[in-house]
């Protein structure tokens, strides 16, 4: 019997994570990490920021913007363990730790965007 | 099985025998620059992760309330959040930057029968970068 993987779907999350994460997360950091706190930009305020997330399409784009690069960072991490640390014989552990973190990660963004 | 079949089975040792593998040290890639940029390639996933629960912190904090939101900003303020936040935007770029200059390599796009060259398939993952941050900026900067 042909042995089945799942390796062709984990790579395309990551990948599907990769882009998103390169596309948009450096400005997303750069504002609400360094720019909006430290007053080099001036932040919506709290009312314009809460009708901004509430929007359908932003809380799509949010969830989005949480959840694919979880799974991005879930796959890139595990081969970094493997291969950085070596630590191979934790194969499973390491599995479930990444995967079921990144899938905890994307119940609370979807959560969270849900009850917002 | 039967015994008389004309092509029996190989026999296999029980114990598979032992080959000389040199034991590598944990911190292989130190050696050289271009191991060292792929280990940082690798780690700056912690980066992105980082940015996610950050991401999740703060939409918390919008559900609870403008006086949590304004904490939450307090807190983002203090010197040690801020190293960490400007170390974490660093490595965020830099996945930007290999990320396209991989981009490259897994997509070989052909026209014409010739190999398009490197930089014209990384050139419009790099424009598509720009208009995303500019849109983003936009966005939220509008008044």
């Amino acid at each position: 019997m042909p042995r089945t993987s799942n390796d062709a779907f984990f790579w395309g999350l990551f990948s599907a994570g990769g882009t998103v994460a390169a596309l948009l997360i450096p400005v997303h950091l750069f504002l609400f990490a360094l720019a909006f706190p430290m007053g080099w930009l001036q932040e919506p305020t709290y009312g314009t920021l809460m009708d901004i997330v509430r929007l359908p399409l932003v809380r799509v784009y949010l969830f989005a913007l949480c959840s694919l690069p979880l799974f991005h960072w879930a796959h890139r991490f595990r081969f970094t363990l493997y291969d950085g640390l070596q630590i191979k014989h934790l194969n499973e552990v390491i599995f479930a730790g990444c995967y079921g973190s990144a899938i905890v990660g994307t119940a609370v963004a979807g959560y969270l965007l849900w009850t917002i | 099985m039967n015994p008389e079949s004309p092509n029996p089975l190989p026999h296999y040792t029980e114990y598979h025998p032992r080959w000389y593998r040199r034991p590598v040290s944990t911190y292989w890639w130190l050696g050289s620059w271009p191991y060292v940029r792929f280990i940082l390639r690798e780690l700056s996933s912690l980066a992105v992760a980082y940015f996610v629960g950050l991401t999740l912190m703060q939409i918390y904090g919008l559900s609870q309330g403008a006086q949590a939101y304004a904490e939450l900003q307090e807190w983002l303020r203090q010197p040690a959040v801020l190293g960490l936040n400007s170390l974490a935007f660093l490595f965020a770029v830099f996945h930007t930057y290999t990320w396209f200059n991989a981009a490259p390599k897994a997509m070989a796009v052909r026209m014409g029968g010739k190999r398009v060259p490197e930089w014209a398939v990384a050139a419009p993952h790099y424009a598509a970068w720009m208009a995303a941050s500019a849109f983003v900026l936009w966005f939220l900067l509008r008044r």
